[in-house]
């Protein structure tokens, strides 16, 4: 991680013509008339209708599979199950990381079902029906085996092992507890000691529910693998380079040889930066011979996609009289699901990122359960960290007679303070956040009766990494800009906007296109709060080199040296000579290119560094009736910084859905089991997400400060959102009830259940 | 069982042939029963609609004073009749807390009823209207009260080939209420539900009452002692505590993914209490006019 | 296996199709009359996002029964925008930024315009609870509530202007 420091004046001061602006997105058309494809509605001539069997046991062995019967029904064209996905040692030599053979056996069961949904089998057929059907006709004979359903039923000491072979990266084998994934610890300091000299130390333990992203497009795809081994895969996805690269490793196919087309997509939050269905379509399709469209139920998104892990955590803090917070120890665990993913690592790392805290012991786990395995969800592992510091510094706070954002701000951490690995923060403007939060109208308003005000603060690291562009010109001067990042947040306009500006032209010129794999060079998944800033930057490259080629040729036309030729407003201006104070136009340049060298285009390629995170701080008014425990959120305020808002309406938008998921989170979501591990909710109907009479107007304010590594000084915006409600929610429910609530989701029986308990 | 047939039969006589058959099941709003044949909760050779027979749409008066529902009128449809809204506006508002609007739009208290959830929204009102039902059947026509309909989740006391063809009320002589605890504002099945009828004499004096429960019990329940304990009172603390108390005694609720047993045993005497308040305010209300 | 034909009229056409008894009128649009703008998100009627109108009422077209659609009136997102272009409450969504992924949006628009039909002059409790039915997750509703505010006002100063 970098840590870019020096100033740059924010987008209002900057003057920029389109920067900032709130113009319509270039998809949006489609999307309000009903015409846009997502992954379920594409459909591919001779496609056939495929099916999956899934387990109904959450821990099994299985001890033979017959399929004769599917394979015999009229219209079916192919059936398979995990032995037709390659062996152990084939996946662990295409990718050494363990992760092809994890996401392969996730996807289809070879000799072990390790939660309620996973798949064993899968058919295709000429009609849904027939599909349907088939599955019926084949017999599994399992071998029920126990389940754990929880963290603590993982690591009971007669727990059965999920994985009896799995090492853990930074542990001595046998020295864990079976069912420990992975592990995580930091420290800095003498946590001990300065305990030793705090003058208030509040300790507790916290608890989250597993909890899913909950996009409205449930996972769906079509594949071809045609016998000369090339496939095309049509997917919705945060990635589909991310999709050619897993499935790629999988089933051992060239990288060249599988285009991966990107549909539109109607929701990731980082669940859809994986496969669940892909390489399953694939090897129907080959054995069809005939393209193959498999697609999610709902049921099966919650059983059998990647939800977020709950969290199990105890924390202890230690402050002076001023505030000042001096010690902080921290232990979380993570339910990781069936297969290996590690959020313990962001989470201890995002736990205390806004603030500066001398001496800290962190330690983390993930743990394996028998439900689907998990995957991130929007700053994964950041909220399950967060929460139990959030709580403890209002504990603090209140301990200490001080305002819960005033002790923030004397702890926040300033640029160039050290942070969680040791390295100086950049331009982070977490103090600035604090700042506007606490001069915003709603800290001051008057606290409705028997409400309570809850305050919490939040960040995501973010992230840069590798993108692709194109930009080239038509004849017309339009502008296209290819690249390879879906857009799962109005991206598209941003990079129009981004290229708009760079090149001085209006923000109608310039259209965005998101080109499949065999189009455009590779882009990392989009997740991570990178698009705006990583894809930014190497569509602004391109952009800065399409203009020196414009300079070259408006030259040529003139008769000068390129370095004669300025470029602004959209145009070439001539410096020197017969021609000097005159302008060519883009389009005018664009007229002339064939005749001037040739077609105008450039690429730009990075891999983006020098990120900074983003901070949220928000206020969350809430009421519980003491007699129901139903608590209503009445006031929300979620303050962000952005470092600059290309569009915002769109960092906006990030802010606010990443409030309300926090806030579903915090109130009601849950994965509940019944007494034999399988889930017991997997829909909306109980699966309890904000609907929009829950809510009131989610105030989002932006505070620009420009991050320098950005030409304008972007900060990812994305996720940051979803840390800091499960903290407020509860700091409000807390206050209002005058009992803290440590378990989320604080739902009405558990909240009932905790003011009755004593 | 695959669904071979559909019909839309266009007189009830029709409509009683068809559903005499086996595996034939009866559809009004389709809200539980698509979902069930899609999930193979249900299974149903042939789906005889009803919504195209004129009896069984609208809301029409009884000689009596009161209401015949038919049992094809979608929930929201209830909400236009004006004269069903100042009468009976508990059961009104218990219709139209079913699901969304567009479930609203095509749910049917009939369905509701006949589906027999415990948590059913209609139920707890109707029983504490006291509503009854006109079933038909093979045997011909009988009137049953709603509260003898449902007789375990799932399950309700009709026989082979009847079906429900209204929903009938009586003339309102006091005035009731329904409330019902969710975690979210909408979209929720009950954590519990309370149907309250109250009759006032104009000192405020509780001289008739009905109190009862859903979703605490296998089906819906008339807690009859929470009734009696109204009686003769001016629904102050004591009487209102005793109800609660009877209501929380009468509850005999699970845990399950919507609530624990303690907490809905709680929650059935606030929300007795509450739906009561609620009723009595609209009975002191109309004793006003 | 007897299939239905089914004759009914969807955003103004006559339309018709074969269906099973059991097939859902969501699955109908979706797949032999290729209307794929109405989505299923759940299946269950808990979303919102197949939503459209069966003879003017707002349903979930994933809790009809195709058959159902027999010389009854259906309209769905492709029917709002007309030779005149897109409906003031599409434009308003697009100038409020009141999408983001897209998915739950052509359900979310004919739930609000049947809410505008209903009633020109929504309270912003009225229409949260009129829209409760339709989920959104990248929102969290505020843009699509102002939005769905605006276009009452658009409309009703069209109406009468002042």
């Amino acid at each position: 991680m970098n840590a870019p420091t020096g100033k740059l004046e924010n987008a209002s001061s900057k003057g920029y013509r389109i920067i900032g602006t709130r113009p319509i997105r270039p998809d949006g058309v489609d999307k309000v008339t009903g015409k846009a494809i997502y992954s379920p509605d594409f459909v591919a001539p001779g496609m056939l209708h495929g099916a999956i069997l899934r387990s109904p046991h959450a821990h099994a062995r299985i001890r033979a599979i017959d399929t004769s019967a599917a394979a015999a029904l009229a219209g079916v064209k192919a059936v398979v199950t995990g032995a037709d996905l390659p062996d152990d040692a084939t996946l662990l030599e295409r990718d050494n990381t363990g992760e092809a053979l994890h996401v392969a056996r996730h996807c289809l069961a070879v000799d072990r079902v390790l939660f309620d949904g996973h798949a064993v089998a899968a058919v295709a057929a000429t009609t849904p029906e027939v599909a349907q059907a088939a599955l019926a006709l084949i017999a599994v004979d399992y071998e029920v085996l126990p389940a754990v359903r929880t963290i603590a039923e993982a690591l009971a000491p007669d727990a059965p092992a999920l994985h009896p072979d799995h090492t853990v990266r930074g542990a001595e084998p046998g020295s864990l507890p079976a069912n420990i994934a992975a592990v995580s610890a930091n420290s800095r300091g003498d946590v001990a000691a300065a305990f030793a000299e705090a003058d208030v130390v509040v300790e507790g333990s916290y608890r989250t529910a597993p909890v899913h992203q909950g996009y409205i497009e449930p996972h769906a795809c079509v594949a071809q693998w045609n016998a000369d081994g090339q496939g095309q895969i049509w997917a919705s996805s945060q990635g589909h380079f991310m999709i050619r690269s897993q499935v790629g490793a999988i089933l051992g196919i060239p990288l060249a040889d599988l285009r991966v087309v990107p549909l539109e997509i109607g929701g990731g939050f980082g669940g859809k930066t994986r496969v669940f269905l892909e390489p399953v379509a694939m090897i129907l399709s080959r054995r069809a011979a005939r393209p193959v469209r498999l697609a999610m139920t709902r049921a099966d998104v919650f059983r059998s996609s990647g939800p977020a892990p709950g969290s199990e955590s105890r924390v202890r803090m230690g402050a002076k009289a001023d505030g000042t917070i001096v010690a902080v120890e921290l232990d979380v665990s993570l339910g990781c699901g069936a297969y290996p993913h590690d959020e313990s690592t962001p989470a201890l790392m995002s736990a205390t990122l806004p603030y500066s805290i001398p001496n800290f012991a962190f330690t983390g786990r993930a743990v394996f359960t028998n439900m689907t395995t998990s995957h991130a969800y929007r700053a994964p592992g950041a909220p399950q960290g967060s929460f139990p510091i959030e709580c403890t510094i209002d504990q603090i706070a209140e301990r200490l007679g001080m305002d819960p954002l005033d002790l923030r701000i004397r702890n926040a951490a300033r640029p160039g303070e050290t942070g969680y690995f040791g390295l100086p923060h950049g331009e982070v403007g977490f103090l600035e956040s604090l700042e506007a939060a606490r001069a915003h109208p709603h800290w001051s308003a008057p606290l409705a009766e028997g409400a309570g005000r809850g305050v919490a603060a939040g960040a995501w690291g973010n992230y840069g990494g590798p993108s692709s562009a194109e930009v080239s010109v038509a004849e017309d001067g339009t502008v296209l800009v290819t690249e390879g990042s879906p857009d799962i947040g109005g991206s598209r306009a941003s990079m129009a906007m981004m290229a708009g500006e760079t090149l001085g032209v209006p923000y109608e010129q310039v259209r965005v296109v998101i080109a499949d794999t065999n189009a455009i060079g590779f882009s990392m998944v989009t997740g991570g709060s990178r698009v705006t800033f990583a894809t930014g930057k190497a569509v602004i490259q391109a952009v800065e080199h399409v203009i020196e080629q414009l300079r070259h040729r408006a030259a040529l036309i003139w008769g000068v040296e390129t370095e004669e030729v300025d470029w602004r407003d959209g145009a070439a201006w001539c410096g020197s000579g017969d021609n000097a104070g005159q302008s060519l136009s883009l389009a005018a340049i664009a007229a002339r290119a064939n005749n001037s060298g040739g077609p105008i285009s450039a690429s730009g390629t990075v891999n983006a560094q020098g990120y900074l995170p983003g901070c949220g701080v928000h206020i969350c008014d809430a009421v519980t009736d003491p007699e129901t425990g139903v608590t209503t959120i009445t006031r929300y305020t979620a303050v962000q910084d952005a470092g600059t808002a290309i569009h915002p309406d769109y960092v906006e938008g990030q802010i606010q859905g990443g409030a309300v998921q926090g806030i579903g989170w915090a109130l009601n979501e849950e994965y509940v089991w019944n007494a034999v591990g399988q889930v017991d909710n997997p829909g909306f109907l109980d699966y309890r997400m904000p609907v929009a009479s829950d809510l009131p107007m989610i105030d989002a304010v932006i505070v620009e400060k420009p991050n320098p590594a950005h030409p304008f000084g972007v900060k990812g915006v994305g996720e940051t959102g979803i840390v800091p409600p499960l903290g407020a929610v509860a700091n409000a429910v807390s206050r209002s009830l005058g009992k803290r609530m440590a378990e989320l989701p604080l739902s009405p029986a558990r909240v009932h259940a905790a003011l009755t308990a004593s | 069982m695959t669904t071979t047939q559909f019909h839309s039969p266009a007189t009830l006589a029709e409509a009683a042939s068809l559903l005499s058959a086996a595996g034939a099941r009866p559809l009004a709003g389709g809200t539980d029963l698509v979902v069930q044949m899609r999930s193979g909760r249900a299974a149903a050779q042939a789906v005889v609609d009803l919504k195209r027979i004129p009896e069984l749409t609208g809301i029409r008066r009884t000689a009596d004073g009161g209401f015949a529902i038919g049992a094809a009128t979608p929930c929201t449809a209830l909400k236009a009749d004006a004269a069903l809204v100042a009468a009976w506006p508990g059961v009104v508002e218990a219709a139209n807390l079913i699901g969304s609007v567009q479930v609203r739009n095509r749910a049917t208290m009939a369905g509701n009823l006949c589906n027999a959830s415990p948590g059913a929204d209609s139920v707890p009102a109707l029983i504490a209207a006291a509503a009854r039902c006109r079933v038909v059947g093979p045997a011909g026509e009988r009137e049953v009260a709603v509260a003898e309909v449902p007789t375990a989740p799932g399950r309700t006391s009709l026989a082979a080939g009847e079906f429900v063809a209204a929903i009938l009320l009586p003339p309102q002589t006091g005035a009731d209420a329904y409330l019902r605890l969710t975690p979210r504002t909408e979209m929720d099945i009950a954590v519990v539900g309370a149907g309250a009828w109250i009759e006032l004499a104009a000192d405020g004096t509780c001289t008739a009452a009905r109190l009862s429960l859903g979703a605490v019990a296998p089906t819906a329940l008339l807690v009859e002692a929470a009734g009696a304990a109204l009686v003769g009172s001016k629904l102050g603390e004591e009487a209102l505590a005793a109800l609660s108390a009877a209501c929380q005694a009468a509850a005999n609720p699970i845990d399950d993914k919507r609530g624990t047993a303690a907490y809905r045993v709680a929650m059935s005497g606030v929300l007795a209490r509450r739906a009561v308040l609620k009723a009595a305010a609209r009975a002191a209300a109309a004793h006003a006019h | 296996m007897s299939r239905l034909h089914i004759t009914t009229t969807v955003n103004g056409d006559a339309q018709e199709f074969l269906c099973e008894p059991g097939t859902t009128l969501l699955d109908a649009l979706r797949g032999p009359l290729g209307l794929t703008g109405s989505k299923e998100g759940c299946g269950s009627g808990d979303c919102g996002a197949c939503t459209v109108t069966l003879d003017g009422e707002m349903v979930c077209a994933c809790l009809v029964l195709a058959p159902e659609a027999q010389g009854r009136r259906i309209e769905t997102i492709e029917g709002m925008a007309g030779a005149e272009g897109l409906h003031p409450l599409q434009q308003q969504f697009l100038a409020h930024g009141a999408l983001q992924c897209g998915f739950c949006t052509p359900g979310v628009l004919v739930a609000a315009k049947a809410l505008l039909d209903h009633n020109p002059d929504p309270s912003e409790s009225e229409a949260r609870y009129w829209l409760a039915g339709n989920l959104c997750r990248c929102t969290g509703y505020d843009k699509i509530i102002r939005a769905v505010l605006a276009t009452a006002a658009q409309l009703r100063q069209e109406r009468s202007p002042a």
